[in-house]
């Protein structure tokens, strides 16, 4: 297996990856955001319910949160779609999200407790309900204060996806595991490729949230 | 409150983890026939051993040790068993009997576990002496390392269920094969039987999960670890007993140290001559009757 071939493996490897991201990130951006919803609602089950949730999965390893979607939902008769790669890439997905909508919701959180309660206040006044005051007062400013933080955690979701090859996914460190068997005497060099191709990936994830930063960012 | 908030959620992270655990965590070991148990062989330590032409040797000598990598995850070549430390299999049988050719006893051998990725590094740098985990020897490899051997001539065959009609590759079609991400074997299914379909984990042991649940139809890799599988799995399990490739296992030794590579050669050679490696292959992997020595390659 020559240069050619080693960089189609690792295109396919990373087109693999930025896939189950995209999807993750999607999913996650709505389900953290319904979350932080939740825990400043005036409802006291959905606050508790939304803590739970998040005190659960984010204090359990990512790695048992995939385990558990890999191979317990299987289990429990829950499956999409008919191949197991499709079905693999699902239950990563769901595992990605699951995971990462919890410090995204955390993140949010934060994000909501900057702005002043007098704003809120302000839009009940003005016969705001509280999920129109959420979606239309508070949550846009929110957004805006925790680009910085937010990107971190998108980062990090990003590099998370390498757990999923464990599970049956094609993404980048699968890519990495087939090149090194075939050149045993390119171990390193392939090691460096796959580090860079991260590093790659999370450089342009980290220019795009410097650039949302300087355009959107409100400065308290 | 906060107390009540904390143990409600780690009963869940409890419960979480049992459910995760029951489903993949490997099952119990069914207890092994003690009839059908072979002795432990015995290796006869060649005090006189001497070879000060080979530096690996010398080192090693010097040092008291011989570091050999070995896999810790493939029952019946080498594995470490749940509670305990030291691995156990073909590979280390063949390591043991090896290393007493060249002089040092079974206790001044340290194990340490190379997995693909760090097999070739290690010997580059001289973290172990020599890789006995499975190595199959091919061109690739041997820009980097030096193999000594073949020590055995695996092929890659199909782990089934007991009652199942898989007969062979050929009836792969259309059905769910288990193998190791990036291995050899996982590669081969993709190449040439593309209307199977496969799954790839990081352990032959979330394949075996698989293959129980009914998740997937057949495991496939080497024949000789499959045969550890169908031993750990009497009854439930069974090798198709087809191989379709050829996969000659060396033992990996640093680059250009000929001297070493002869006295591994010679030990093999010994070994397969005054009937321990029979001895070795039945106290591991069952009966060797129908299986062929490998002659040895002195490239």
């Amino acid at each position: 297996m020559d240069f050619p071939q080693l960089l189609e493996m690792f295109l396919s490897g990373i087109w693999g990856t930025v896939k189950l991201f995209t999807v993750a990130l999607i999913g996650a951006l709505i389900l953290g955001t319904i979350l932080a919803g939740m825990r400043v609602s005036p409802t006291p089950v959905l606050r508790i319910a939304a803590s739970t949730y998040i005190n659960v999965v984010r204090n359990t390893p990512l790695t048992l949160v995939m385990f558990f979607c890999a191979f317990g939902l299987p289990f429990l008769d829950i499956r999409f779609g008919s191949t197991s790669s499709f079905n693999s890439f699902i239950y990563a997905t769901l595992a990605l999200t699951a995971y990462t909508a919890c410090f995204v919701a955390e993140t949010l959180k934060s994000g909501i407790s900057t702005i002043p309660v007098g704003q809120a206040e302000a839009a009940r006044a003005v016969g705001l309900t509280f999920g129109q005051t959420l979606s239309q007062v508070v949550l846009p400013q929110a957004f805006r204060t925790v680009i910085p933080p937010l990107g971190s955690v998108i980062i990090a979701l990003l590099k998370n996806t390498s757990i999923a090859s464990a599970f049956n996914n094609r993404e980048l460190i699968s890519a990495m595991r087939n090149a090194i068997e075939v050149r045993g005497d390119l171990v390193i060099p392939l090691l460096f490729g796959t580090a860079l191709a991260y590093l790659i990936l999370a450089l342009i994830l980290g220019r795009v949230f410097d650039y949302l930063e300087r355009k959107l960012v409100i400065l308290r | 409150m906060k107390k009540l908030r904390l143990s409600i959620a780690s009963v869940a992270i409890g419960l979480l983890t049992l459910s995760g655990c029951g489903q993949g965590g490997t099952p119990d070991a069914p207890a092994e026939g003690d009839g059908a148990q072979a002795e432990a062989p015995e290796y006869t330590v060649n005090d006189s051993a001497d070879f000060k032409d080979s530096k690996t040797w010398k080192a090693a000598k010097d040092a008291g040790e011989l570091k050999v990598g070995v896999k810790y995850d493939q029952p019946g070549l080498g594995n470490v068993k749940a509670g305990s430390e030291q691995p156990e299999g073909f590979d280390i049988e063949i390591a043991k009997m090896v290393a007493a050719q060249l002089g040092f006893s079974p206790d001044q051998i340290k194990y340490t576990e190379t997995v693909s990725a760090n097999r070739e590094p290690f010997l580059q740098q001289g973290n172990i002496d020599m890789v006995v985990a499975t190595y199959t020897i091919n061109d690739e490899r041997k820009k980097v390392v030096d193999f000594a051997g073949p020590y055995y001539v695996a092929g890659q065959d199909l782990l089934v269920a007991e009652d199942s009609d898989i007969a062979g590759p050929d009836d792969l079609d259309g059905k769910k094969v288990c193998s190791v991400d990036g291995s050899t074997p996982a590669q081969n299914i993709e190449e040439k039987y593309t209307k199977a379909e496969l799954v790839a984990y990081d352990t032959y042991s979330k394949c075996v999960t698989d293959l129980q649940s009914g998740s997937v139809d057949a495991v496939t890799t080497d024949d000789a670890i499959l045969r550890g599988y169908a031993k750990q799995y009497e009854g439930e399990f069974k090798v198709v007993g087809q191989p379709f490739t050829e996969e000659p296992y060396g033992v990996g030794l640093p680059k250009g140290d000929d001297a070493m590579r002869d006295a591994v050669n010679d030990a093999l050679q010994k070994g397969m001559d005054d009937g321990d490696w029979k001895k070795a292959f039945e106290y591991t992997l069952g009966s060797a009757d129908d299986v062929e020595m490998p002659e040895i390659d002195r490239y």
